[in-house]
């Protein structure tokens, strides 16, 4: 356990000291791609507890919000005060719409959830203080007096992306291999034999679904101050598409599984706008046909195919 | 077992390969990002005429074969090289292909963006890597009015006009109005286009009526409630600023309910669907096309060649989107020729950055001048008539003009404040 947790901060550092000498284009890609990493994250929880969630668009957005809304009207700036903001309104939403969400499963689970991440949406388009479709302008984050320009903008998003990635990563590798972490492939297994080994179902899935909207908050959020503009698109039921599209492709077997899938997304997605921009579409359902057909459990089986000593 | 180890190698190896391989930049050439709609719903009716134009455009241009003052080879002599990029895919992922257009491409300047959420977006990264940027076709005032930008400039009007002009035309065309309904579409633009349209003419007569206002979800295509809320609430004219597939499919299904019977409707956007509906569209709906474009652009001598070269190789008429993107790049080429007349060698970016501030040029649309927005905003004249056909063919009839001094604010002045506090300043004849 703490061989891992030194090989997360390790990489952590090593990407951090990257992000010096990366060009500005990569340096953005990735802010945003550990950004949706660390919501599939939150996806991933779920996931492994069998409830494929249709709605983290909802917490992405709301976080990306509240940093925009407080930069505005609470005049602060600092990146770390607005994203705790941030976090701290999902879960609380979280616990409210949770109590609900909890009681149902499969197609119900998936189908409510989109149902409350397109409410937020609908509501957003139609308050036009804040931009409605159009959305608005984040302003610039601070640090603690450091006020990045230039060249140097995009590096504190990018930093809190990667020092954030790493605190989620750590936890949620540890969470999997605790009692409730297993608990939640239980509960995807046999919903009744969990309960008479005495744990309560509902306080298992309650868990992961705040933890799961917390990190969303905490990419929406991060998302917000990277790209400096956000709109209501956030909560469109597309983008929380993408993010199970994302899960799929980097696999939920492995905390490292959907942050290499959101990686993996990213290039994918801007090397096919690149490569072929009429049809960049296609590029990128064929790849995820692909990976489905001959890596059902995702990118992230490949290495666990090398690591075990599997047959590539 | 091998095939997925080799179908990942491929992909692998294609994105180190792409990635690797940095396109040689030939000294003479200018590198020109495009950036509109090439898939979903806008498409259609804005990006792939605007990049049609593009095309024909830059092709004639490094020729040198346009009328004067553009018939110089290029831009400043340097051949155009296009880099298209599709606009799809939201506002945070444009601002990210634009970084990638800039530092991995290495283009000299973008033209493009029809969405306003990109236009708010894109402008913050174009500061931050300091490259010429010509918004062409996004309409939301908000660009310059939130923010003052240097290396952002905006060669189409603002949607300001065509509310504000439409209050004009319907007040000279219908001396007894009494009423006013709406149908616009449920996001940013459609509620911008009402509140704008609304407010301007509620300063015109105070005591207009509104029987009924829908905004109905964008790309709904379905629109059987609101066309009989329309029609029970029945007024003068009906508002609306639908495009592309929407405007049709309400076109479509408000003639067969007999909707245009005794109300007329009031397309802001109209223009652009004139020719693809032309056996659609009821004689006597008001047509607006974001500008003088398209049928109302002006008899001179681009707009001839631009009308005849398009017509031929496209095999239609020239919609506005189309003219806002010859507009946006002849503002670009004009500024970095004039900015290259007072220095030896080609000119720096601030260089045409301040040959660009201020500017008029005539475009395909007529005069376009960057007064507005401490220089990088432009205005235009505004132009409103009704469809009619002629011979069988769409034509439009009771053309009126409203000078650009008329139907847009003064510097410096929010639109919104400028239309409630009853449009001060405006100079109309």
């Amino acid at each position: 356990m703490k061989y891992a947790t030194t090989m997360i901060i390790g990489a952590g550092i090593a990407l951090l000291a990257a992000g010096l000498f990366m060009p500005g284009w990569l340096t953005f890609l990735l802010t945003l791609a550990f950004a949706k990493g660390l919501v599939v994250m939150g996806l991933l929880l779920l996931m492994r507890a069998g409830l494929v969630s249709f709605g983290q668009g909802l917490y992405y957005c709301l976080g990306a919000y509240c940093v925009g809304i407080a930069g505005d009207y609470f005049e602060t700036q600092n990146a770390l005060l607005l994203i705790l903001l941030a976090v701290v309104v999902c879960v609380a939403l979280a616990a409210i719409i949770g109590l609900l969400l909890c009681r149902y499963r499969d197609i119900f689970f998936a189908m409510f959830s989109m149902a409350f991440s397109m409410i937020l949406y609908g509501v957003l388009v139609k308050s036009s203080a804040f931009g409605s479709s159009d959305g608005f302008n984040v302003k610039p984050p601070l640090l603690f007096g450091w006020t990045p320009t230039g060249e140097s903008g995009p590096f504190l998003a990018y930093g809190l992306a990667v020092v954030a990635l790493v605190g989620v990563g750590i936890f949620v590798w540890r969470y999997l291999r605790s009692p409730m972490g297993y608990a939640g492939e239980a509960v995807r297994e046999n919903e009744i034999r969990v309960e008479y080994l005495g744990a309560s179902v509902r306080r298992i899935i309650y868990t992961k679904y705040l933890l799961a909207a917390a990190m969303a908050g905490l990419g929406g959020g991060i998302t917000a101050l990277a790209a400096g503009h956000i709109d209501p698109e956030m909560a469109y039921w597309t983008t929380s598409g993408e993010f199970v599209f994302i899960a799929l492709m980097g696999g939920v077997g492995h905390a490292a599984g959907p942050v290499i899938g959101a990686v993996l997304f990213e290039l994918l997605r801007t090397y096919a706008f690149q490569i072929s921009p009429y049809t960049w579409q296609m590029i990128l359902g064929i790849a995820l046909l692909v990976i489905i057909l001959y890596l059902p459990k995702g990118v992230w089986s490949l290495v666990e195919r090398v690591t075990k000593g599997k047959p590539l | 077992m091998f095939i997925p180890f080799a179908k990942k190698s491929a992909l692998v190896g294609l994105l180190v390969a792409s990635a690797v391989a940095q396109p040689v930049l030939a000294a003479d050439e200018y590198k020109l990002g495009l950036v509109t709609f090439l898939s979903g719903g806008a498409a259609g009716p804005f990006g792939v005429p605007a990049q049609n134009a593009a095309n024909l455009l830059l092709e004639t241009l490094n020729e040198g074969a346009l009328p004067a003052p553009y018939n110089a080879k290029g831009i400043n002599g340097r051949t155009i090289k296009p880099i298209y990029v599709d606009e799809a895919g939201g506002a945070t992922k444009q601002s990210s292909e634009y970084r990638n257009l800039v530092e991995r491409q290495g283009v000299d300047a973008v033209v493009g963006y029809i969405s306003s959420g990109d236009c708010l977006a894109v402008p913050a990264v174009a500061e931050e890597l300091k490259t010429l940027t010509v918004l062409f076709d996004c309409g939301t005032p908000r660009v310059f009015e939130d923010n003052s930008f240097k290396y952002v400039f905006r060669t189409g009007p603002t949607t300001t006009m065509d509310s504000v002009a439409a209050s004009y035309y319907i007040k000279d065309i219908f001396p007894n109005l009494k009423a006013v309904s709406g149908i616009n579409q449920n996001y940013s633009f459609g509620h911008e286009s009402w509140a704008d349209f609304y407010g301007s003419l509620k300063g015109l007569q105070a005591d207009i009526d509104v029987p009924t206002k829908q905004f109905p979800k964008i790309y709904a295509g379905q629109y059987g409630a609101e066309i009989s809320a329309l029609m029970v609430n029945s007024a003068d004219v009906i508002h609306s600023s639908f495009w592309g597939g929407d405007m049709e499919a309400f076109l479509l299904q408000g003639a067969a309910r007999g909707l245009f019977e005794d109300q007329t409707a009031l397309l802001t956007t109209g223009e652009s669907a004139m020719y693809r509906l032309s056996d659609q569209i009821p004689e006597g709906t008001i047509l607006g096309g974001r500008g003088p474009f398209g049928i109302y652009a002006p008899d001179n001598a681009l707009n001839r060649w631009f009308r005849d070269a398009y017509s031929k190789r496209f095999g239609t008429q020239p919609t506005y989107p189309a003219y806002k993107m010859v507009q946006g790049i002849l503002g670009l080429k004009l500024a970095t020729e004039q900015a290259a007349a007072k220095v030896s060698g080609q000119p720096t970016t601030e260089d045409v950055v301040s040959a660009f501030e201020y500017l008029e040029y005539e475009g395909p649309g007529g005069k376009v001048s960057m007064n507005m927005g401490k220089g990088h905003q432009a205005s235009m004249e505004m132009v409103y008539g009704r469809y009619a056909l002629k011979d069988g063919k769409p034509a439009v009839t009771d053309v009126r003009r409203y000078a650009a001094e008329c139907v847009n604010p003064s510097d410096n002045m929010p639109a919104n404040e400028w239309i409630e506090k009853g449009m001060p300043g405006a100079k109309c004849n």
